[in-house]
């Protein structure tokens, strides 16, 4: 059965009303790679439209929830009603591991100024104050991140002076967000409200030294399901440095000691460029997107990191861990392979995961037909190269764009540019760049932005895939339709999956999950029996 | 009677409290009950009724007994005629929010049984601009049902009478309340009168009285009371007293129809800002 993804298209928009139909084209393309080594245009990170039943979040969450909560001493403080607060406690799984029972870990805590009708009506300013003072005789952190909800931003409670002034107060660093649900389209608007907020308070505040030769730093790692763990493990093993992530498994000063590092490492290229921009500009250590997704793209990025530091000790050692490992993955890829070559996938996931998992699917011979961001932008779809061209409207302009310049005492250019020049040169050693996922996905392929219910409902009837990535919103919609879903916000909370073990746990996660033909020994009660169960055994 | 609900809107600065707290007085004196609603967080809506600023405001209550053990005659108190005084209260400037204030109390005066007296009449003053939901508070279902605006001639309190009738509108269709009139509080602006008068039929409700400037007004405020307190024989007394007599007999209850901004400034050219031209003339600009 073979689907013509322009007609599909065209068969899709008809249901919507002339002038969503006109907004839906745009963010409904169709895959093409091009002499010129363009992909085409698509139109990603404006508004949602409303009816459509979109995958987003909002600014909070991209702020508090992805970014900066994962840090398990940075005391999280939010400033609004319950329910942002509440609906937020321990429901990602963002893993931390403290040094010992007894050092400092506030990721089990929910904490809240609980604003009331009344602080509503006269500000909430002082209760705000009172909750900060509270926190620190309580808990004695390092510092405290205040996070604005919607009605913060509504009523002009000023957190940032209040930090302020309970800054000098309890001589603790105290820093806010303005980070209101509704301040920009989707969650990305938080992650770039965090971003500045990192740069502008935490890191370069602490100068410890370290000895090892090679430090990195590994931007936009969230440690979901231990993901963290398996990569530091692998990095030390190599014999490489984690100086800090940002921000899985990470606390208040590895982030602050970060600017010591000489090289920046970007996982997730959505929700972190900024920050990885930003140290460059100010502290001269170039960054390079890496990808550890895949057992593949984990050896090509520890290679990167080898050629990076021009080690010959280091390029060795790394050839040692990657054959160790890829002897493990090569036994499990073979076996799953086997059972999954040809089937197919769709991803529509969050800002960098849509692209970067299908790298394991193709590990084991399949093919995604459909993918597509949830808050991705344009960048992260046709690659950074589109940057320059970009038109910025007025949601974004919204939020705020730091002016960095060099530290006069602390810049120092990890690499001239004649050094990144010759290491460019290289194959695949590219810096400051990302392809985006376009580019690496068949021509043809359909990509969709910010998919709503509807067109999920209309392409997995045309395209029936063995399976559907997206997130807790999706899951039972679609596997209600009879087609397995895949959580890769949560993982169904299994993974790890980055790394050279984590692929080997997708690798049979994904094998249980598409070839379960469990639901063929169900019958319902409205439907004759189709297949005998002793049939079905020896299929 | 069945009581009747009305809420008092205009351009900042107009004279809402004042026109209706004199209102008020005369309707008081023949014989009304009445109780006034100040919606405005500067809590002066019942000074010349009470004498002097109200001392307690309802969100008062709120901010320091949390809602709960609330005495209602501490935020309800009698004034000049019997009549009920109440202030909503609100933030300071420049913090919180006062419109989610007005809507909180009003939804607390409820609960506190402000309403369950026998009442002729309740007013409500809102503060001059209507500038979210709000302030929109005492027209929605279930409070008040009529609305008078005070203007005057001057460009800009006009502007504000067509925008505020916009609002008017849009609550109109969703629940029941209706433009009872406008109340021309004077100026002295050349024509005045008959501008109000025609810009009232275009909006396709009627001028209910024209309120004559006065400095006997300015001197009753500054002893803290009404006109028909300060000198029940002076003529403006009587202005008052015809006023409250038009609203307490109108019959006429619409929803307006607000003019596009060419048409309002094409009304005002027509009805004499120039200078030495007769009303009526074709003016080219």
């Amino acid at each position: 059965m073979s689907i013509d993804p322009r007609v599909l298209k065209e068969e899709i928009l008809q249901i919507y009303p002339k002038k969503l139909r006109q907004k839906r084209s745009e963010s409904i393309v169709i895959n093409e790679h091009r002499e010129d080594g363009t992909v085409p245009e698509i139109k990603a990170n404006v508004r949602s439209n409303p009816g459509i039943i979109t995958q987003r979040g909002c600014t909070y969450a991209g702020c508090k929830g992805v970014v900066i909560g994962p840090s398990r001493d940075i005391l999280s403080l939010v400033h609004g009603p319950i329910g942002c607060s509440f609906y937020a406690w321990l429901t990602r799984r963002n893993q931390t591991r403290p040094e010992s029972l007894e050092a400092q870990n506030f990721i089990n805590y929910c904490l809240s100024t609980d604003m009331q009708e009344e602080n509503i009506v006269f500000g909430g300013e002082k209760k705000l104050k009172e909750a900060v003072r509270e926190a620190f005789h309580l808990f004695h952190p390092k510092a405290i991140a205040i996070f604005s909800t919607c009605p913060v931003g509504l009523i002009g409670d000023d957190v940032h002076a209040v930090a302020r002034e309970m800054k000098a107060e309890l001589g603790i660093n105290i820093f806010g967000f303005s980070c209101e649900g509704y301040r920009g389209v989707s969650q990305s608007a938080g992650h770039h409200i965090a971003n500045n907020g990192l740069f502008k308070h935490i890191i370069g505040n602490d100068e410890t030294e370290h000895s090892e030769k090679f430090k990195i730093n590994l931007l936009g790692e969230y440690n979901i399901g231990g993901d963290g763990f398996v990569l530091e493990d692998i990095l030390t093993r190599c014999g490489v440095k984690q100086i800090s992530t940002f921000s899985g498994n990470s606390t208040y000063a590895t982030m602050a000691n970060s600017h010591t590092a000489d090289l920046n490492l970007v996982m997730c290229h959505r929700s972190i460029n900024y920050v990885a921009e930003m140290m460059e500009k100010r502290f001269g250590i170039p960054w390079m997107k890496v990808n550890f997704i895949g057992a593949t793209a984990t050896a090509k990025s520890l290679r990167r990191i080898g050629e990076y530091f021009e080690d010959d000790g280091l390029k060795a050692r790394i050839e040692e861990v990657i054959a160790e490992e890829m002897a493990k993955v090569e036994a499990v890829q073979a076996v799953v392979k086997s059972r999954c070559q040809g089937k197919t996938a769709m991803l529509f996931v969050g800002g960098s995961r849509a692209h970067h998992y299908q790298q394991l699917f193709t590990e084991i011979g399949m093919k995604t037909v459909v993918a597509g961001y949830e808050f991705g932008h344009r960048d992260d779809y046709e690659g950074r190269k589109v940057l320059p061209g970009l038109k910025v409207d007025a949601d974004s302009k919204n939020i705020e764009e730091l002016d960095v310049v060099p530290d006069p005492e602390r810049y120092r250019a990890r690499r001239t540019p004649e050094q990144i020049a010759k290491l460019e040169a290289m194959s695949e050693m590219e810096f400051r760049d990302y392809v985006g996922m376009m580019p690496e996905m068949d021509n043809d392929a359909m990509v969709i932005d910010d998919i709503s219910h509807y067109e999920t409902e209309r392409i997995l009837e045309a395209y029936r895939p063995d399976v559907f990535c997206a997130g807790i919103k999706e899951k039972f919609g679609v596997q209600k339709m009879g087609i397995p879903c895949k959580q890769l916000h949560s993982y169904d909370y299994g993974g790890p999956y980055a790394g050279f073990a984590g692929a080997i746990n997708f690798f049979n996660d994904i094998d249980r999950l598409v070839n379960m033909k469990i639901w063929r020994y169900a019958t319902p009660p409205w439907q004759p029996p189709t297949q005998q169960p002793e049939q079905v055994a020896a299929d | 009677m069945a009581r009747r609900s009305i809420a008092i809107y205009g351009k900042g600065g107009i004279g809402k409290s004042t026109t209706t707290q004199n209102t008020v007085a005369a309707l008081a004196e023949a014989g009304k009950k009445i109780m006034v609603v100040g919606c405005d967080p500067k809590a002066d809506s019942t000074r010349l009724l009470l004498g002097g600023l109200a001392q307690k405001t309802v969100l008062d209550t709120l901010r320091d007994e949390g809602g709960d053990e609330v005495d209602l005659n501490e935020i309800l108190r009698p004034g000049y005629g019997n009549v009920q005084c109440t202030e909503s209260g609100g933030p300071e400037p420049g913090v919180g929010c006062a419109g989610r204030g007005i809507i909180t109390s009003i939804n607390l005066l409820e609960q506190l049984g402000a309403y369950d007296q026998e009442l002729d009449y309740v007013f409500y003053d809102v503060l001059g601009d209507v500038v979210c939901g709000g302030f929109a508070m005492p027209i929605r279902e279930g409070k008040a049902k009529e609305i008078y605006i005070v203007c005057s001639g001057e460009m800009m309190a006009m502007y504000a009478a067509n925008n505020i009738s916009k609002g008017v509108v849009k609550f109109a269709q969703a629940g029941g309340v209706r433009l009872g009139g406008i109340i021309c509080n004077s100026r002295k602006v050349d024509n005045e009168q008959e501008m109000i008068e025609e810009f009232a039929k275009r909006l396709g409700t009627q001028m209910i009285h024209f309120v004559p400037r006065n400095n006997d007004v300015q001197r009753a405020e500054i002893n803290r009371k009404t006109v028909i307190e300060w000198n029940p024989a002076c003529p403006q007394a009587d202005e008052y007293r015809a006023l409250a007599k038009a609203i307490d007999e109108n019959q006429k209850f619409v929803v307006p129809t607000p003019l596009p901004m060419d048409d309002l400034e094409k009304l005002l050219i027509d009805f004499g800002l120039v200078d030495g031209v007769a009303p009526g003339t074709e003016v080219v600009a």
